[in-house]
């Protein structure tokens, strides 16, 4: 049963300065378990996929997949190396030379609009096979991953036949063959913000996904086999760090586009710095999520609970530095806090599950390292001392306030469920905090004002400006950073524009 | 008697000023019969964080300045050049071209500033656009100045190219650092007297003189700096990404193996602006 915080009345009633009633819903109810139970059709090994066919990779070597939610073992998966990465590339290159460069836009288009239809179709299959790879719960692989996947190739299979009109005064052409390397966090859609742009210019690909999450990957190389797409044209090598500098560094690709951390942003550059290739970096973050004395408070918090919590903060945009105006930052903790109490903890698999598990062991050591560093450079803790499941990766939601620039945890990208809450007391306060970062990839702002969201979209120096809502995307819509955040686009014309030579 | 006539000092055009090199370092130039003309300076890595911190300083307002506005400044640069179009043909010839050589390196040059000039309120309308997302926001991508922008510019077409290579990042509201041709480098020093008459703030467009493998490391590593682009040789290109990859600097450098046709009309393009530009996409909610 539901049961009053307080009994007095709203504290901006000016009625003694007391917290304002709310209803707190809480452990009051117990849930009962929701499991999400279709079938993810996984097979017990995955090998690479290359030349549209399935096959083993030339070391005969595998590496286990781990369902972060309990550990276990989830597939086999091929351990690709450079021989392997040289196979793809060829592939690719014959498949662009003699088929892919040959065929018409409106075919192209056509295959990507197969592609998305078939996605659709086993779209519940793929959430759960999301879901047990990764950790993330089921219900944002069912409502947000895999349908924006989806429709990042329906988007993108209509600009196939349209590139005269996409840089106006300029012809476009494609590159020829691209490698990608992606992230864990997003291992389908980021797969389809590499893949759909990338074909839809007319280019071929070698994929290489992040070596958590390589499950999905995979499973989308059958629906290519489905769609009929020509031998080639997508080849998926799995690996670790030293497959993805041999995607990087092979001498076939005329671009290479990457998504992972700043840090091995910084390698690629360097690796490909002797060369002429292309490039296009999608970084880490450390966005500033700003709310003002006048923003719709309730609104706010949810929006900064959708903005750190969202994916267990693994998202490069996530918005992990609260900044709050300082009249108002009182109330915000305290909503935030009851609000954090009320997130479900565990069971990716559970359809009510909020949070579900880190990624692997080795994010969840570094967020604790992170944790750490905050609660020993003197910032406040708060955690909801919510039950975890006793096997797997697993991480309480957490707030920290007190939180002032120079401690790490204001500094660095924890990519994780940590917010850092820092206040301000002026506009000109908050744009300085918010852009005294190396980073600049999102912010958040929210206010009630339109003049000032305006100021601020502005003056924050980020690819992607949240205004009185947090952590939104679409394919028409361009995603990426300013500094260190990385350069390039994905999504939208201008992200198209990043996978075509302007002739 | 013959009047001994006076011969200018040449000094670089740095935030607004003319400056000497804070080394007081000087390489000589000779005419184009091989006379001592003049002596210019060697400008350091000093020099180079100097005219940096210049351009930071210029950056916020310049970038701030209606688009309208800039255009306008831009085109008043053009009537500059047209009008001091005899000096600038006598500084060209300097390299050794002929007269009308030299004069059509002026006009182009002086239709090139006129041509970023048109697109100063133009370009956003065809770079950015309204997004239709599939939710209930107004989604909106515009463009805005990458900050900064380090400019190399290659030995030939000594005015031509260093205006084709800064006009269109400072059209979009950057500023400029641009270490003019170590072969050629008077024009450069005769426009940044121009540029100083022109209703151009100082700092936006601050143009060294001296010498590449001097200065080259500080253009690839200067994190300030935010883009780089222009001419290099292949091994200056290799140092210039190295350095840029430590602060992931956007890098648009043409290789100097290959020759380039300054004059063509594709030496000039919308998409010469798109390279020092971001993209900022925002998102707000549509309803009450």
């Amino acid at each position: 049963m539901p049961t009053l915080a307080s009994e007095k009345k709203n504290a901006r009633s000016g009625r003694g300065g007391r917290p304002a009633p709310e209803l707190i819903f809480g452990d009051l109810w117990e849930f009962d378990p929701a499991p999400e139970t279709a079938d993810p059709k996984l097979k017990s090994r995955y090998d690479l996929f290359i030349n549209g066919e399935f096959v083993a990779p030339k070391s005969g070597k595998y590496f286990d997949s781990i369902n972060p939610a309990n550990e276990s073992k989830l597939a086999e998966i091929a351990l690709g190396g450079p021989a392997d990465v040289d196979a793809a590339y060829q592939a690719a290159k014959q498949a662009y030379d003699k088929v892919w460069s040959k065929l018409a836009g409106r075919e192209r288009g056509k295959y990507l609009f197969r592609i998305a239809r078939l996605l659709q179709d086993r779209a519940r299959e793929f959430a759960v096979a999301e879901t047990l790879d990764g950790g993330k719960p089921i219900k944002e692989s069912r409502d947000f991953d895999v349908p924006m996947a989806a429709a990042h190739f329906f988007y993108h299979a209509g600009w196939a036949d349209k590139l005269e009109y996409l840089a106006p005064g300029a012809r476009v052409a494609p590159l020829g063959v691209v490698g990608q390397v992606i992230p864990w966090n997003f291992p389908l859609l980021m797969l389809a913000w590499k893949i759909a742009p990338a074909l839809a210019a007319g280019n071929c690909v070698v994929l290489k996904p992040a070596e958590t999450t390589s499950v999905t990957a995979l499973k989308f190389a059958e629906i290519l086999q489905d769609a009929g797409l020509p031998p080639g044209v997508v080849n998926f090598v799995t690996g670790a760090g030293e497959t993805g500098a041999a995607i990087m560094n092979h001498p076939i690709p005329a671009k290479v586009a990457f998504t992972g951390s700043t840090e091995v942003g910084k390698v690629i550059m360097r690796s490909l710095a002797g060369t002429e290739k292309k490039m296009t970096m999608e970084l880490g973050g450390k966005a500033a999520n700003i709310v003002f004395d006048d923003a719709p408070i309730d609104q706010a918090v949810e929006g900064i609970v959708n903005g750190i919590f969202f994916n267990q903060g693994h998202v490069c945009c996530a918005g992990s530095r609260l900044l709050v105006h300082e009249s108002v930052a009182a109330e915000v903790l305290a909503k935030l806090k009851n609000r954090l109490k009320v997130l479900r903890v565990g069971d990716p698999m559970d359809k009510n599950t909020d949070v579900g598990a880190i990624n692997s062991k080795a994010q969840l050591d570094k967020i604790r390292e992170l944790v750490d560093s905050g609660v020993k450079e003197g910032a406040e803790l708060f955690q909801h001392a919510c039950r975890l499941p006793s096997k797997g990766y697993y991480f309480r939601p957490t707030l920290f306030s007190e939180v002032t620039m120079s401690h790490r945890i204001a500094n660095e990208e924890i990519f994780g469920p940590v917010l850092s809450i820092l206040t301000f007391r002026t506009v000109d306060e908050a744009i300085e905090k918010a852009n005294n970062t190396p980073f600049g990839l999102s912010a958040g702002v929210w206010t009630d004002k339109g003049s000032r969201i305006l100021k601020m979209s502005n003056e924050l120096k980020a690819g992607v400006v949240w205004a009185n809502t947090y952590n939104k995307f679409d394919p028409t819509s361009p995603f990426g950073g300013y500094k260190e955040s990385g350069f390039g686009r994905e999504g939208g014309r201008q992200g198209l524009l990043d996978y075509v030579n302007l002739v | 008697m013959s009047r001994l006539p006076i011969t200018k000092t040449p000094k670089v055009y740095v935030g607004g000023a003319f400056i000497r090199s804070e080394s007081a370092r000087v390489f000589p130039i000779k005419d184009a019969v091989g006379n001592f003309f003049a002596n210019i300076p060697q400008c350091t890595r000093k020099d180079l964080r100097n005219a940096v911190e210049a351009a930071a300083k210029a950056g916020p307002g310049w970038a701030k300045r209606t688009a309208y506005n800039r255009g306008q400044i831009l085109y008043r640069l053009g009537e500059m050049l047209e009008a001091r179009a005899a000096e600038m043909t006598d500084a060209i010839q300097l390299g050794g071209a002929t007269r009308a050589a030299a004069a059509r390196e002026v006009a182009a040059t002086v239709d090139r500033l006129i041509y970023y000039a048109g697109w100063a309120d133009k370009y956003e309308q065809l770079l950015g656009n309204v997004n239709p997302v599939a939710s209930p926001h107004f989604n909106f991508t515009v463009t805005e100045p990458m900050g900064i922008v380090g400019i190399l510019t290659p030995d030939d077409a000594p005015l031509l190219a260093v205006v084709s290579l800064f006009a269109p990042a400072i059209t979009s509201g950057n500023t400029v650092v641009a270490l003019a041709s170590p072969a050629q480098p008077y024009p450069a020093i005769v426009l940044g007297e121009m540029l100083a008459t022109s209703d151009l703030p100082g700092g936006v467009v601050n143009l060294l003189t001296g010498f590449r493998k001097e200065l080259v490391p500080t253009f690839a590593t200067h994190t300030h700096l935010r883009a780089l682009s222009g001419v290099a040789s292949a091994e200056d290109r290799k140092t210039l990404k190295l350095g840029a990859a430590e602060s992931i600097k956007r890098v648009f450098l043409r290789s100097a193996e290959a020759p380039i046709d300054w004059f063509a009309d594709s030496a000039q393009s919308l998409y010469a602006l798109r390279d020092t530009l971001e993209y900022k996409t925002t998102w707000h909610p549509i309803g009450a």
